[in-house]
């Protein structure tokens, strides 16, 4: 994988956003923060359906 | 006994028609006319798109599900409406042609006493030159994701010794559906470097919209880091960090084989070759016609130009300033024939959902509203509501109420199928369409519109796959899986 460094390039497109770093990228597949998440997206998800079937 | 017709067997007209069959019961009559012979799960398609779910995995037969229901299904099109009747008769009646159920080409008239229009979009792709001339690829439907994948294994292919250029994104300037093709790209991005091939591909996203992540929807903010931050930041970073350059604010004018022409909201205009192409078409009615009893032609009084169909929205609302939440349809009741109603992508919407936004030429270069599945699932479920209380209670019943200024919805978009590999953006906007008078700035709250990314998506994403295939085949306990 890339640095994010090296995905950047000065004065680019892609100059003035947000690059995810290594942690971020890490913890995204990360397996044990990922189930954590799991359970308070479907949580978070489930009150936004709630409150739209009126 | 009460006859309602259904036309459209798609997510929004399939929930209308399963849950009206249920709460009618015998006594009333349901009937679906929809043209294909399979039910389709279709954000699933984009996995076909890539080799990763085949046909079969997203697509049912729709006959043994209505059989067991007890719904009349009748495998046609819908050609025309007559809501007051024809010569012989006042009473109201479509006209249907069937293709399939060994009756193809013949035509027959269905009467009704109520009609739900769920037909969906046609998919336009005569509004672009050359776009329906085979030069690009769609994955709207299950055959056209299982076309787009043959294509895109080609390019992979070659991609093993040359460069190959991929263009993903929308085809006109007043398309719809960014997400699905936003999910497409991240998963060709997914799939060339797992088949090695990531380095001589050039991917590269065009869009309609004026900045990325509005998605039709005007973008959105999440809370980050103390801050809101807009979806463009989310989009732009996920873009950033794949290495796929973006072209936006772009209106694809015509298509030749291996080449997109565009014009940017800037007035400039400028050309995309490419070796493998996905462009979204734009989406129009799907051309129903209506007639008067003495046959004269009153499309006009019920469908509005664009074929979508008239309900209960202030279609007057003028500029963008004048916009407000209340403009858009709450029962999605025809206003000159109280028995007829539309939903899911099958009504007009008031207007855009985004800031309209021409170029210098006078192009119109700007999204139009999505109606995702979530909406288009919950709009369908309260129009069979309404209609089954105004068979039951009498037509002074109270008409259930479902507007999309005042509905979330859920979307997941995948990169990538694996439990353990590749990631998905989950995110729940609320309400869809913004209300500046009650969330002044943003448009939307902030606790319930929020965003992530991580494999927790991809697992929402596959158990959303079964979850409403399984729903749609009306197995037990299916009326408790919300839309
Ligand atoms: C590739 C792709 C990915 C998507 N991914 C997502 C996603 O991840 N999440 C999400 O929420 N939404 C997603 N969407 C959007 C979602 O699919 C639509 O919002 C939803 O299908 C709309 O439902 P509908 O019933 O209005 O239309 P459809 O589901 O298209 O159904 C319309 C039905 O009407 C039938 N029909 C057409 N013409 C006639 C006629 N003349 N007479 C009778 N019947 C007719 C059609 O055959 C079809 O069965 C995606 C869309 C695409 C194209």
């Amino acid at each position: 994988m890339q640095r994010i460094e090296e995905t950047v390039k000065p004065y680019d497109q892609n100059f003035t956003t947000m690059v995810p770093t290594g942690f971020v990228k890490f913890m995204r597949t990360c397996l044990i923060w990922q189930f954590i998440r799991f359970i308070a997206i479907n949580i978070k998800m489930i009150i936004v359906v709630r409150k739209s079937h009126g | 006994m009460a006859r309602l017709v259904v036309m459209g067997g798609g997510v929004s007209g399939h929930t209308a028609a399963t849950f009206a069959k249920d709460w009618l019961g015998d006594e009333h009559e349901v009937v679906v006319v929809t043209p294909n012979s399979q039910w389709n799960w279709i954000p699933s398609n984009i996995w076909v798109g890539v080799g990763q779910m085949s046909k079969e995995e997203v697509v049912f037969p729709l006959a043994p599900v209505y059989e067991k229901a007890g719904i009349d299904f009748r495998q046609a099109k819908a050609v025309s409406i007559h809501p007051n009747g024809g010569e012989k008769s006042d009473k109201e009646y479509i006209t249907i042609e069937y293709t399939g159920q060994g009756k193809e080409g013949q035509t027959e008239e269905i009467t009704y006493d109520y009609l739900i229009n769920a037909t969906g979009p046609k998919l336009n792709f005569g509004a672009t030159p050359g776009l329906d001339e085979g030069h690009t690829v769609s994955v709207c439907t299950a055959d056209h994701a299982v076309h787009a994948n043959l294509e895109l294994k080609k390019v992979f292919e070659k991609a093993k010794t040359e460069k190959q250029k991929i263009l993903v994104g929308t085809g006109h300037g007043m398309c719809t559906c960014q997400g699905a093709a936003f999910e497409y790209i991240f998963n060709i991005e997914h799939e060339a470097n797992k088949a090695g091939v990531r380095d001589n591909l050039e991917i590269k996203w065009i869009s309609n919209e004026s900045f990325l992540g509005d998605f039709g929807i005007g973008g959105l903010h999440m809370k980050r880091g103390g801050y809101a931050a807009s979806s463009r930041l989310f989009a732009e970073s996920l873009y950033s960090e794949r290495g796929i350059p973006w072209i936006i604010g772009a209106h694809v004018s015509k298509v030749e084989a291996g080449k997109a022409h565009y014009e940017l909201l800037d007035g400039s205009t400028g050309e995309e070759e490419f070796d493998f192409a996905m462009l979204i078409p734009p989406f129009a009615g799907v051309g129903l016609k209506a007639y008067d009893k003495d046959g004269s032609d009153i499309t006009d009084t019920i469908f509005a130009p664009n074929g979508f169909m008239k309900v209960d929205a202030k279609y007057d609302a003028g500029a963008y300033e004048n916009w407000k939440a209340s403009d858009w349809p709450r029962t999605y009741q025809n206003p000159t024939y109280s028995n007829m109603f539309a939903c899911g992508i099958a009504f007009a919407p008031p207007h855009l959902i985004s800031k309209p936004m021409s170029s210098v030429n006078g192009t119109p270069i700007n999204p139009t509203p999505p109606r995702t599945g979530m909406p288009s699932g919950i709009i369908g479920k309260n129009v069979a509501h309404s209609v089954t209380d105004l068979i039951k209670k009498g037509p002074d019943a109270h008409l259930h109420e479902a507007s999309m200024a005042e509905m979330g919805a859920a979307c997941v978009a995948s990169a990538g199928k694996g439990l353990t590999d590749g990631t998905a953006a989950a995110l729940t906007v609320y309400p869809v369409v913004p209300d500046f008078e009650k969330y002044p700035g943003l448009g939307r709250d902030l606790d319930y519109t929020f965003g992530e990314i991580g494999l927790a998506g991809h697992w929402i994403k596959h158990i959303l796959h079964h979850l409403f295939i399984y729903k749609a085949k009306l197995k037990p306990g299916w009326t408790l899986i919300p839309e």
